[in-house]
């Protein structure tokens, strides 16, 4: 670990994560504030390098410019005479023939556009359109592949929406541990999402109507989402519990307290009554989620059925194709999603939709967990501190080049990296390292 | 797919037609469809082959068949013997279209003002990774050995104590005199010498055709590494690998991302042969930007993933800590996996450590990953048991529960085909954690007792001293 030792790695050491995956919910434990601290201090840390850099860059911009360090091309230096090769009476081997100088080339970049395009979903709705949202978040409307922007301009970034439960969930407690004060309270949950980790929506999730849990009836439930509305002025997302009978009545409910906000319902699936998730929705104004299980044909399916028996407009359905972890069937996820996306923007008008990703399933990876290898063959693992948002980020980060349009996230640290990668990919972040070729001579 | 072959019947045309089965396959046909889709080699016709020798004209045929089944993007090899490693001779830009085929090579950075020791101990740390995945280990590929001292003759000691770990090498210096220097050492080790430049072209040329070792072309304006790459190639040198310098952070990253992107689109959509060759990724770079150890080392791995996804096919990194490694390496693994194979194992019933009749009787599914992870976790657990593995399709556990692939019927039925009940002396059966809600129907459809176990096989040690024997 000397390696962290510029890193708080004494205070991270303290963060004694114990017991990994929590099953039972605690009952009104004291919080650590230590570890809280330590943790904090990472993504603070973080968050300032972003700072930190840029004005590292203009540093550089400015001596370069001083000292009037040349362009990363300059004239290339005399080679020294290539002395001819002595003409040999049987050339066994080929020679070289050194050239004096370059052949030239042009390399003409190829220009791909595609004949569809990605609906464009609007999520939220301002009071000018009838709603009490500050802010409204757009989904999809691509010409291109993902961060393409020298095919077609990308209209919208990827948006991030972070988790929150209506009921204390199961969470690695590395994700837990920066929710621990808000559990309680979704509406003082969707606020830290918004205000601290600057997520873009919340996700608000019914888990409590499970019948197999505390089944709150749909009417109670629903009081937690005009909380949560109460509480923050952006866009939001509601979700079930995932149980296929009670969803649509609990969704049904859930529209018809936000009529006019134009939120998402989360979701209609093959096996349970869409049509009536589809009418609510319809009815108040929302944005449907098509969720099926990994299967390009199913989407197909699914969406159909949403837009041809149940007549909902395009511009109100978003697509989850599944999310699977990295490690865990993440090349599933982002094959079937790649395709889909591919599919769309050839004109596939059954499968141009925006793309939302549970990427929160990424902390199932034992990797991001456990404290270390249950194997022991393995080299060690390391601070799971570090590998659980890591490992939330790549999963963001491969998906979001599938194509995905809005992602469902929970750690900090995670959200903020993958929106400074979102922001560099469609060309937002200015600057860039003076000299990039400083790492074949310099001493790391 | 660009290949300039496309059917069977193409390919077919130039083998010998006589359905000899000395390839391993019964026809011809069948083996001219395996050239295609990169299963069999032309080379394994072993009739054309011997033929060749004889005849100018078969060796033409032969050459011919070769060429026109070659991979759209070259492929070039780092190393020699069992550990070299093959980077490039993809053929389509999206792994649906037909599968990718030599995973991102990882070379790891090592450099020559570091003390032996800490050579030492870099070098060990890369070659005794391990992690396990799938039923097989991940390993790394190799090393970059970088000359910060600009002294010919230290980089080429330090060249050859990285030699002796037996990987293959990325030779790193701009100046024609180190690189020689250390190539007159390890030459024969084949590494990649690192980098021709429009500064140092020419020395870099004589290089590569004289120690005939695989050369990087570095550049960042692409008509200039284009140029370079077609001036090598016209003077006979064939191993290319092309950088368009990665740069770490900003607009230089959204330009890399443009750059690696219509590089690769330019190799396979317009055929231009020029630039089709392997790209290497340098996420090294990011231990340029400003913070701290934790924000370079997971810049690196974001750099990594990106270009894991997008056509990477060697890159280059300075972290060996886990939080960069692993996520990486599995990345890769998950990119480079064949989706035309789906990743499955047999149904049926494994004895785990020569279980005994009143040992559990576990429950898992045939994806790949989950049987391995639980068969290897019993293993290293030194745990006995019985384990059954349901067909689900290649299913994990959560999502064929939850995808009507995983039922009790399904249970029902690979009880009875197995037979278990008659090598057990007990009806106890322990399903997964993730399995739970299926307890009730399992119960009934089999008359088993069923009991729910940890969500993670990682936790069955645990379980067992809590759960196993069973209290009645």
């Amino acid at each position: 670990l000397e390696l962290l030792k510029n890193y708080n790695v004494e205070r991270l050491e303290d963060v004694k994560i114990e017991g990994d995956l929590e099953i039972e919910i605690e009952g009104g434990s004291g919080v650590d504030l230590s570890s809280l601290t330590a943790l904090y201090t990472l993504l603070n840390e973080f968050r300032n390098f972003f700072y930190h850099t840029n004005m590292a860059l203009g540093y550089l911009q400015r001596i370069s410019t001083m000292l009037g360090v040349p362009a990363p091309f300059q004239v290339a230096p005399m080679a020294p005479a290539a002395v001819p090769a002595a003409p040999q009476p049987v050339p066994a081997v080929p020679e070289l023939k050194l050239p004096e100088k370059l052949i030239g080339a042009k390399f003409e970049p190829p220009k791909v556009e595609y004949p569809g395009y990605i609906e464009e979903v609007v999520l939220g709705a301002t009071r000018a359109d009838g709603g009490t949202r500050d802010y409204v978040v757009k989904l999809g409307g691509e010409k291109s592949l993902a961060f393409y922007i020298f095919d077609k301009p990308q209209p919208n970034l990827p948006a991030i929406a972070i988790d929150v439960f209506d009921r204390p969930p199961s969470l690695a407690k590395a994700v837990k541990v920066h929710y621990e004060d808000v559990v309680g309270s979704p509406a003082e949950w969707a606020k830290k999402c918004v205000k601290k980790f600057g997520a873009d929506m919340v996700t608000i999730h019914l888990v409590s109507t499970d019948p197999l849990l505390e089944n709150t009836p749909a009417s109670e439930a629903v009081k937690v989402v005009e909380d949560v509305l109460q509480a923050v002025k952006c866009p939001i997302i509601i979700g079930g519990s995932g149980n296929k009978d009670k969803d649509p009545e609990v969704l049904e409910k859930a529209a018809e307290v936000c009529e006019g906000e134009r939120v998402m319902l989360a979701s209609a699936t093959l096996d349970m009554d869409w049509e009536r998730i589809c009418n609510a929705a319809k009815k108040y104004g929302h944005v449907v989620l098509s969720w099926t299980q990994m299967d390009i044909n199913n989407q197909k399916t699914l969406n159909r059925y949403l837009l041809k028996r149940a007549q909902m407009p395009r511009n109100s359905i978003v697509m989850d194709p599944t999310t699977a972890a990295l490690g865990y069937g993440l090349d599933y996820a982002f094959t079937n999603m790649e395709r889909i996306r591919i599919s769309g923007l050839k004109g596939d008008t059954d499968l141009n939709f925006p793309i939302s990703s549970g990427t929160t399933n990424a902390w199932g990876a034992r990797e991001a967990w456990m404290t270390e290898s249950p194997l022991d063959v393995d080299t060690p693992w390391g601070p799971r501190e570090l590998r659980g948002p890591i490992w939330e980020i790549i999963t963001g980060l491969t998906l979001s080049l599938a194509g995905v349009d809005v992602f469902m996230m929970m750690h900090p640290l995670a959200v903020a990296v993958l929106k400074e990668i979102f922001n560099t990919l469609v060309g937002k972040t200015k600057g860039g390292i003076a000299d990039a070729g400083k790492w074949i001579t310099a001493e790391v | 797919m660009r290949m300039k072959v496309k059917s069977p019947l193409e390919v077919y045309n130039f083998l010998p037609r006589t359905n000899c089965k000395d390839c391993g396959y019964d026809t011809c046909m069948s083996f001219a469809s395996r050239i295609l889709d990169r299963s069999a080699k032309v080379y394994d016709c072993k009739p054309l082959v011997r033929d060749a020798e004889k005849d100018p004209k078969v060796k033409e045929k032969l050459e011919k068949l070769v060429e026109l089944t070659s991979p759209e993007i070259a492929e070039v090899i780092v190393g020699v013997g069992d550990k070299a490693i093959k980077i490039g001779g993809e053929e389509v830009l999206h792994r649906h279209e037909l599968t990718f085929f030599n995973p991102t090579a990882f070379f790891f950075d090592v450099w020559d003002t570091l003390d032996d020791k800490k050579i030492e101990e870099r070098c060990k740390r890369v070659v005794d990774y391990k992690k396990f995945y799938v039923g097989k280990y991940l390993t790394l590929d190799g090393f970059a050995v970088r000359c910060t001292s600009n002294d010919p003759k230290r980089f080429r000691e330090v060249a050859k104590k990285v030699a002796s770990y037996g990987k293959p090498m990325v030779l790193i210096s701009l100046n024609p005199e180190c690189m020689k220097a250390a190539l007159e050492e390890v030459a024969n080790q084949r590494p990649l010498i690192y980098a021709a430049t429009e500064g140092n072209w020419k020395e870099f040329m004589k290089l590569a055709f004289d120690y005939k070792v695989p050369v990087a072309i570095r550049a960042k304006d692409l008509n200039v590494l284009k140029s370079i790459a077609v001036t090598f190639k016209s003077a006979g040198i064939k191993d290319i690998v092309l950088d368009p310098v990665t740069e770490p952070l900003g607009e230089g990253l959204q330009k890399t991302f443009e750059r690696v992107i219509q590089l690769r689109r330019k190799a396979i959509l317009d055929g231009d042969k020029d630039v089709a060759y392997p790209i290497l990724i340098t996420p090294i770079s990011a231990w340029l930007i400003e913070g701290d150890e934790v924000t370079k080392a997971y810049w690196e791995a974001v750099i990594a993933g990106l270009f894991i996804v997008k056509y990477g096919d060697a890159m280059i990194f300075h972290s060996i800590d886990q939080h960069v490694v692993m996520p990486t390496l599995t990345l890769r693994f998950n990119i480079y996996t064949d989706p035309r194979t789906p990743v499955q194992v047999a149904a049926g019933l494994r004895e785990i450590n020569s279980p005994s009749p009143e040992d559990p009787v576990f429950l898992t599914t045939n994806f790949a990953l989950t049987y391995y992870t639980v068969e290897n976790d019993l293993n290293s657990a030194k745990i006995k048991g019985w384990l059954l593995v349901v067909n689900t399709d290649g299913i994990g556990v959560e999502a064929s529960v939850a995808g009507g692939k995983l039922t009790a019927a399904k249970v029902k039925e690979i009880i009875e085909q197995t037979k278990v009940a008659e090598k057990v002396n007990h009806r106890y059966l322990v399903i997964p954690g993730l399995a739970a809600r299926l307890q009730g129907a399992i119960e009934d459809e089999t008359g088993w007792k069923v009991l729910v176990g940890p969500i993670d096989s990682g936790r069955i040690k645990g379980w067992m001293e809590k759960n196993w024997p069973p209290k009645k």
